[in-house]
């Protein structure tokens, strides 16, 4: 046998040992691998699908509805049509399908038919030579329109009130959870009611792709999306046409977070590409993103927590209204989570709690980091404050007293059978430094609430602390069939043997490049991992998001390394005369059990490509039942606690949080540094919730659709963090990883706006707080 | 649409009267965003960014003279010490790339009552120097506001400058936002003591169709600081003056409700930053180096 040696890149000589050669390969699992599009990122020059471009492309622009609720009466587009430049005017009678989509049921037109359901709801589509022509175009179709009353309050519209939005009334579903006694009473009781405001994913990347009409009747789209496939099922069936001829591929996605789950533009370009011939671009601008995706449903709950004098919780009822908007989208996913996740990670022996989602002419809403968990975690954790404040107890103690720990059972029924840490979580968190008490002087206004607007030199500040601590679902849950498939080619290229990995699993900013990278390392003991573009040439991946993707994606890429790597041990064994049992793939050479070597990896490859497919699920899951909502639904449950430590402006209500810290349970770090930037960043969009993120809707109109008016959290906003990381395996998980993502944005708001309320003795039940809430003005 | 690119302030002029249609345009921090959400198509778009002598500023006689296009980082770096209130509102303006861009002149151009630079230019006198093929005049800050969004000025007419003393007192801005920076103003509020004459200037932004003074603010804190003989004794001030004025800076506003604050919260803070800046300005008037009669 030859061994190839290669000093530049550094393979080990022949008697190197099993050990040795595994520390050779850099950037495993456990490393924190670079990003393989992290330079082009920081540099500004990864192209994002804003920045496709093709010969001949024409620009697509989309009419949309002014009002919230209205019929149409006429739609005339001649002068459209007549305008220099414009190759097609579209609306719902052009589109060649099906004109019906929607995530969970299909009831959202890709074109409005009759009616108009929000603002913002696409009535026509323009393609134009140039952007700004097409937007003209679109501006001189004449759409006669009667306004009708909108439909405006979820309660309302769970007691079936006001005229229906769709044919089934307005209850796009009703949760009923029932454990234990409906009738049991305790010592002290106490009542809230909370809000939860409209937030926006606000991420940066606007809507965007482009459609390129194919020779065999199909189009290919390269988009920006967070599932590929279930775009693919949807534009399919719009355009009528078989799934083989409706091709996408992953476009650079400038973030997400649950905005891109749902159709933009991607039927509407496909439409304009296959009736003009020509490949058709949109990209929306800022102001039509904000009527382009969905939001986060806004909240209306009321909780009643009934506990013993010691603190213990002895029933929790609630009820949870979940603001919809005009289309389901994922409003019945959503319901879900904020009912079984209702009560918090908190043990509870009786529970009744009652959550709607329902339709209304507000901005549709749908999927954002926490989905359901958020909205449910501001309520619980303000009742745990009260509640410890009503006892006279640390509001910390009275939730490790109350906190569900392995072996426990969830108000459905099921139990949590790994490790759920949430006391620890709790007592890390608090155990964590505070900053110093007394600010020095000469006072830097940029530390100060208010920054750089110069608006108090320290007076009227007070400091408050505030913790809160969370619960989340980790993959989908109630039955739905989740996996997800990659495929693996390892062959040698310029001598080296080298791992394609191909998933249809969209990397959105999050990192699942590096993820696959670093597993195929691990299992194949191979450097050279390329990935390949994520596109509809290869089985679903699934959705990125219910933090979900190391999880399935990256399980899926364990399972097909494992069928790889046996292949080539096999091929090695007969290579060698050995039996392929005892082999195993280190630092590019096959090795024996005591780690000599036997042969080099590219040696035994040669010409061969070895190539397998493989489809991961985790374990099943279980719809509720819809009496009293016990199941097993749910795949992993994940857990963040935070400290929020904040200075006040009482005098002017103005906040600034001087630290955000953070103890989250993740399983397995597969890539730490990657682990603390979700956590750094799910910390940060829960801040934005708890003092400055909201879409203000009047009567079913959006009135800030700008970066203006919709502010989000900067640098001077969001203070650096200490995060504690634990890493207690989960045995049901790939490598005992536990879901990453939401979990940290679950929990910082509560934290902060509790500290807020330490600061400002205010009940602050609705968030975001603006100013006027802590001024009383 | 057209883009006109003088090359100089003659020129620009001469482009202005043939094109009284055409929008000036330096930083384009305000012009772009109206253009991007298409609230207005101009015919022409007036680009002064290669006029020299707009982005210069002078000094002369304890007056500087700042040309528009002088942007707020060259404010804040070059002129801290001469204007301290314009430079500690131009910190404020939105991102260092916006402070980069924008200038004087694009706010009094945009004449947004919520722009950061007016309270200051309010509180300090300061004058617009304006100009037309028809020759140059002058506007005080306070008549230059005509309405939300308008202006004193004629059609064919450009901003050349503004005119500010040299601060011969405290100077004070402060504005109140949502957000710790890159942030409009929900309301703000400019401060400038005149030891040399006896006088307080004020501005407030972001409460009223246009950016505006508190007359009865600054008659009554005049009237106090020399009644008392405070001026020249800086001794402190009481705790009662501050609130006054902090109240009628509050009943100079008109603001209304919308989607950046309530007008009632606008007026409680307006009240609030008026008695903090005071109280700011009072204590380094104290603390020495201002000289308490010209």
């Amino acid at each position: 046998m030859t061994q190839r040696t290669s000093p530049e890149r550094g393979v080990r000589e022949p008697t190197t040992t099993a050990a040795a050669a595994a520390t050779a390969v850099t950037g495993g699992i456990g490393d924190s691998a670079r990003r393989p599009d992290g330079t082009l990122k920081v540099r500004g020059e990864f192209a994002y699908s804003s920045d496709l471009w093709h010969e001949d492309m024409l620009w697509g622009a989309t009419l949309r509805s002014p009002h919230p609720y209205a019929r149409i009466l006429s739609v005339d587009l001649t002068e459209a049509l007549r305008t220099p430049g414009v190759h097609a005017v579209l609306t719902h009678e052009d589109v060649p399908g099906e004109n019906i989509y929607g995530l969970e049921h299909a009831d959202q037109p890709v074109l409005a038919v009759d009616v108009v359901r929000y603002q913002g709801e696409p009535v026509a589509v323009v393609a134009a030579d140039h952007p700004e022509t097409a937007q003209r175009a679109a501006k001189r179709i004449r759409v006669e329109y009667e306004p009708l009353e909108p439909v405006t309050d979820m309660v309302a519209a769970a007691r079936g009130e006001g005229p229906p939005l769709h044919p089934d009334g307005n209850v796009v579903r009703h949760l009923r959870i029932r454990k234990g006694d409906a009738e049991a009473t305790a010592d002290v009781m106490v009542v809230g009611e909370y809000e939860v405001g409209m937030q926006d994913q606000a991420f940066l990347g606007p809507e965007s792709g482009l459609a390129v009409p194919a020779e065999d009747g199909g189009v290919d789209l390269y988009v920006a999306t967070q599932w590929l496939h279930v775009d693919q099922r949807q534009v399919a069936r719009a355009l009528g046409l078989p799934l083989a001829k409706v091709r996408l591929t992953l476009a650079g996605v400038g973030g997400a977070f649950g905005g891109r789950e749902d159709l933009s533009m991607q039927v509407h370009a496909c439409m304009l590409a296959l009736r003009t011939g020509r490949p058709v671009k949109m990209v929306y601008n800022r102001q039509e993103s904000f009527f382009g995706h969905v939001h986060r449903h806004p909240a209306k709950i009321y909780y009643e927590h009934g506990a013993t004098r010691d603190g213990d919780l002895v029933y929790v009822r609630a009820k949870i209204y979940l603001d919809g908007g005009a289309y389901a989208s994922s409003t019945t996913a959503v319901v879900a989570n904020a009912a079984t996740l209702g009560v918090g990670p908190y043990t509870v022996d009786n529970v009744a709690i009652d959550c709607w989602g329902v339709y209304t002419n507000n901005p549709p809403c749908g999927a954002m980091r926490g989905f359901g968990a958020v909205q449910a975690a501001f309520g619980y954790e303000s009742q745990m404050d009260e509640l410890a404040r009503r006892l006279g107890v640390d509001p910390v103690e009275l939730r490790i007293r109350n906190a569900i720990a392995e072996g426990d059972t969830m108000p459905t029924g099921q139990l949590v059978d790994s490790a759920a840490p949430v006391a620890e979580l709790l007592r890390r968190v608090k155990n964590l430094p505070l900053p110093p008490a007394v600010r020095t002087e000469p006072v830097d206004v940029r530390e100060l609430p208010g920054g750089v607007s110069n608006t108090t030199h320290g007076e009227g500040v007070v400091r408050g602390v505030g913790y809160g601590v969370g619960i989340k679902n980790v993959c989908f849950s109630e039955g739905f069939d989740d996996y997800s498939t990659a495929r693996l080619r390892l062959q040698v290229i310029g001598g080296e043997a080298t791992a394609l990995i191909h998933t249809a699993a969209a990397e959105i900013g999050q990192g699942l490049v590096t993820i696959k990278q670093q597993i195929v390392r691990s299992e194949l003991g191979v450097e050279r991992v390329t990935v390949q573009p994520m596109d509809t040439s290869v089985g679903n991946g699934g959705s990125t998001s219910a933090s979900r993707q190391t999880y399935m994606t990256g399980g899926a890429v364990r399972q097909v390394c494992h069928t790889v790597r046996e292949r080539v041990l096999r091929m090695a064994g007969r290579r060698v005369g050995r039996a392929p049992d005892g082999l195993a793939l280190a630092g590019g050479k096959v090795v024996d059990a005591r780690g000599e070597v036997v042969a080099d990896l590219a040696e035994v490859l040669g010409d061969e490509a070895v190539e397998a497919t493989e489809v991961y699920r985790h374990r099943p899951t279980h719809r509720v039942d819809p009496e009293r909502g016990q199941g097993n639904a749910h795949v992993q449950y994940a857990f963040a606690a935070h400290r929020a430590v904040v200075d006040v402006d009482v005098e002017l209500g103005l906040v600034r949080v001087v630290q955000l810290d953070c103890a989250q349970d993740v399983g397995r770090a597969v890539n730490p540094q990657a682990v603390l930037g979700q956590i750094h960043g799910g910390s940060a969009q829960g801040l934005g919730l708890a003092v400055m993120e909201e879409i203000q809707v009047v009567d079913g109109r959006v009135r800030n659709p700008s970066f203006t008016d919709y502010l989000i959290p900067t640098i001077l906003d969001m203070p650096p963090m200490t995060v504690d990381v634990l890493e207690l395996a989960d045995p049901h998980a790939p490598y005992g990883l536990r879901g990453v993502g939401e979990p940290p944005t679950i929990s910082s708001t509560p934290a902060i706006v509790a500290a807020i309320r330490a600061a400002t003795g205010r009940a602050l039940n609705r968030v975001p707080v603006r100013p006027e809430h802590i001024t009383g003005t | 649409m057209d883009f006109l690119r003088p090359a100089s302030w003659a020129e620009a002029l001469a482009v202005k009267a043939e094109r009284p249609d055409a929008v000036p345009i330096a930083g384009g921090t305000d012009v772009m965003v109206e253009l991007n959400f298409d609230h207005r198509r101009p015919p022409a778009l007036l680009d002064l960014t290669r006029v020299a002598e707009l982005a210069e500023w002078s000094e002369r006689d304890g007056r500087v003279r700042l040309g528009a296009g002088v942007p707020y980082a060259r404010i804040i770096a070059e002129l801290g010490d001469r204007l301290p209130g314009l430079a500690t509102a131009a910190r404020t303006v939105g991102s260092p790339q916006i402070r980069n861009r924008g200038t004087v002149g694009g706010n009094l151009g945009a004449a947004s009552p919520a722009g950061d630079a007016h309270p200051v230019l309010l509180a300090t006198d300061a004058v617009v120097e304006v100009a037309s093929t028809r020759g140059v005049r002058t506007v005080p800050a306070a008549e230059f506001y005509r309405g939300v969004k308008r202006n004193a000025l004629e059609p064919d007419e450009l901003i050349a400058a503004v005119h500010l003393d040299v601060a011969r007192g405290p100077q004070q801005f402060a504005k109140v936002g949502t957000r710790n920076a890159m942030v409009i103003a929900v309301c703000a509020f400019g401060l400038a003591l005149h030891p040399d004459r006896r006088r307080v200037g004020t501005g407030i932004g972001s409460a009223a169709p246009t950016p505006v003074r508190a007359p009865a603010a600054e008659d009554f804190l005049s009237a106090e600081l020399t009644d008392a003989g405070l001026w020249a004794s800086r001794r402190p001030l009481p705790d009662a003056v501050r609130r006054r004025f902090g109240e009628l800076v509050a009943e100079a506003a008109s603001p209304i409700d919308d989607v950046r604050g309530s007008a009632a919260y606008r007026r409680h803070a307006l009240a609030v930053l008026a008695r903090r800046t005071l109280g700011w300005a009072w204590d380094e008037y104290r603390e020495g180096g201002w000289s308490a009669c010209a």
